[in-house]
């Protein structure tokens, strides 16, 4: 029953992206409200998914890599619908819609969704650890968005080669602006995150613990670059898209190997 | 009632011919008299149209002879430069005209204030009646549909406006820019005026001629700086507008790039509008600048034109979707116009050009 919820979720965004394409297509893009219901209408499924999924463990649902997918798909979407509006960032949808697609699209092909029995009682700090952290992943998600729209858009200024699509994207130092914010949030959460796996109880493996670490580093680093201006914008956008990218790495490392060490 | 338009414009006729037939205060009581029931006239620098409701065909040599303000010559030599529609054809060329798609400058949208100044004038006087008011009500609510969900408007097709609108897709606001205008030419002043009245409250001058640059400078609300020092002001400014007579390139990545330095999260926006040019290409090719010659600005303005012209079928689909809802409305009795539709040239019809 569950599983329909993320099947419904994932075609609203699906249509969100079919809607940009055609429009892209025809050569007359908007930042549609269709696109922005879509999007919105997917979030609701998102979220009815994992209480439903929340109710029948009797926990936080992300105890597979199947609902660690579906958890950060729910929390780019989340971050979306917070900074899109307020930022002036509605073409976010364009760019977030496809990233949200494929992470649900492959948590429900993929054979991940594999139910194991749980030894231990729930623990809220680590409930709290997992959630926190997979929150910061999505600002870390919209950041890296936003980074490829400032790249999109310097790239076009930069060649003097103006499509279509230039005329809705955010000015560069706005979008700058969105990107060190999202950085912020997302640094701030991820701190937390990661400062709250420290109370969980259980042993803390030590690989992961270090990988974590190091994308806390990446992404410090990242800011205080921007903070002692010694990074270009140019470099944190596509630092911001690399950093991402390490955080999914390790976040799907996490859990492979989560999962794998509670198989029988 | 049939709805109908005679008119020319600069698809069919020339600016001495348009003045011939640019009409005057009283066209629209005199058309009246002539039988029309509503008669409203639409003069702009592009377009002279009646667009009237009438139960008897008036002929479009007496419509030419309303709106000449003298003739000359046979009349007949000037059959070829008027069109005239009627019903539906009528319909969809004023939604046509209302949406910019007439116009010379695809998508301009001036030609809508135009429309409405006309519409106000002929109801003011009295000779457009609810027939002229259906149908222009319905035209500027299609005008505004055609802007909202198409690109038809988007882009700027003078090379000063560009100039402004890259500053603005850059910048945002640029109320907190800081302007160097380097060289105190007509096109750098008219540039720097409109950066002026878009909210830059930072404008410096720099020029050879102090006595210029201190002008130009009161004109603009800037202030004026020495020649020698404009350089140094790299370091600041957000955008610098330069056009100077020089032979060599005044700016190179060389003499650029150690102003850069402390300015690395600071995007610069440099035009260039000198020929021969005052700034170096290769300029271009440094982080955080964008730089735009005069070749470049007249590049995005082409290309803004051609954007627009890509728009023309989407803006046509959401006009043919209203000229058919307003002619069902018609058959309804909502609006009574015909839906015979005549919109050939006064030329293409013997008939018709007999009549002139």
């Amino acid at each position: 029953m569950d599983r329909y919820l993320l099947i419904v979720s994932t075609l609203c965004f699906l249509a969100a992206i079919v809607r940009t394409a055609r429009s892209l297509r025809a050569k007359t893009f908007q930042p549609s409200r269709f696109s922005f219901l879509a999007i919105g209408l997917g979030f609701i499924f998102q979220t009815a998914f994992l209480s439903v999924r929340g109710h029948a463990l009797g926990r936080c649902p992300l105890t597979n890599l199947f609902e660690v997918f579906i958890f950060l798909a729910w929390s780019i979407a989340l971050i979306y619908m917070l900074v899109g509006p307020a930022y002036r960032l509605s073409l976010m949808g364009a760019f977030t819609a496809p990233l949200v697609f494929l992470l649900q699209a492959f948590a429900l092909i993929a054979p991940i969704d594999v139910r194991h029995p749980v030894k231990t009682p729930p623990n809220s700090w680590l409930e709290f650890h997992a959630s926190i952290s997979l929150v910061a992943y999505g600002a870390f998600g919209l950041a890296c968005i936003a980074g490829v729209m400032y790249l999109v858009q310097e790239r076009q200024l930069k060649t003097h080669q103006l499509r279509s699509i230039f005329y809705h994207l955010p000015p560069l130092t706005d979008l700058f602006a969105a990107i060190t914010r999202l950085l912020w949030w997302g640094f701030v959460l991820y701190t937390l995150g990661l400062v709250s796996g420290f109370f969980t109880g259980g042993p803390l493996p030590r690989v992961q613990l270090v990988a974590a670490v190091g994308v806390w580093l990446l992404y410090a680093a990242i800011l205080q670059g921007r903070h002692l201006r010694r990074l270009a914008p140019k470099r944190v956008a596509t630092l911001c898209i690399l950093g991402f990218t390490a955080a999914l790495t390790l976040l799907w490392g996490i859990s492979f190997s989560a999962q794998s060490q509670s198989l029988p | 009632m049939t709805l109908f338009c005679v008119g020319l414009s600069h698809h069919t006729a020339n600016v001495e011919t348009r003045e011939r037939f640019a009409g005057h205060a009283e066209t629209q009581c005199i058309l009246r008299n002539a039988g029309c029931a509503e008669a409203l006239l639409l003069t702009t620098c592009n377009r002279v149209e009646v667009y009237g409701a009438s139960d008897r065909r008036i002929s479009t040599d007496e419509i030419a002879r309303c709106l000449a303000r003298e003739i000359e010559k046979d009349p007949r030599e000037y059959a070829p430069a008027f069109y005239r529609y009627e019903g539906e054809k009528c319909v969809q060329h004023l939604f046509r005209v209302a949406s910019g798609l007439d116009s010379m400058v695809v998508g301009e949208s001036e030609i809508l204030g135009q429309a409405k100044k006309a519409y106000e004038a002929a109801r003011s006087s009295r000779t457009a009646g609810r027939y002229l008011h259906r149908l222009f009500q319905r035209a500027f609510r299609v005008a505004k549909q055609v802007r909202t969900h198409t690109d038809i408007t988007r882009g700027l097709v003078s090379v000063g406006s560009v100039a402004i609108d890259l500053a603005q897709r850059i910048f945002g606001h640029l109320g907190n820019c800081k302007v160097l205008v380097l060289g105190a030419g007509e096109t750098s002043e008219r540039t720097a005026r409109a950066l002026a009245s878009r909210g830059v409250k930072d404008l410096r001058v720099s020029n050879r001629s102090s006595d210029r640059a201190h002008e130009l400078a009161r004109l603009v609300g800037g202030r004026a700086l020495p020649f020698d020092k404009w350089r140094a002001q790299c370091r600041e400014i957000d955008i610098l507008i330069t056009s100077t007579s020089s032979e060599a390139p005044l700016l190179t990545s060389e003499n650029l790039a150690p102003m850069l330095r402390g300015r690395i999260d600071r995007p610069l926006f440099i035009i260039d509008i000198a020929v021969p040019r005052d700034v170096d290409p290769y300029v271009n090719e440094m982080e955080g600048v964008y730089l735009y010659d005069i070749d470049a600005l007249q590049s995005v303005a082409d290309q803004s034109l051609a954007l627009r012209r890509q728009q023309i079928a989407a803006a046509e689909a959401i006009i043919a979707e209203h000229v058919e809802d307003f002619v069902a409305a018609s058959a309804r009795g909502l609006n009574r116009v015909a839906p015979a539709a005549e919109h050939t040239s006064v030329a293409d019809s013997p008939l018709r050009a007999s009549e002139l």
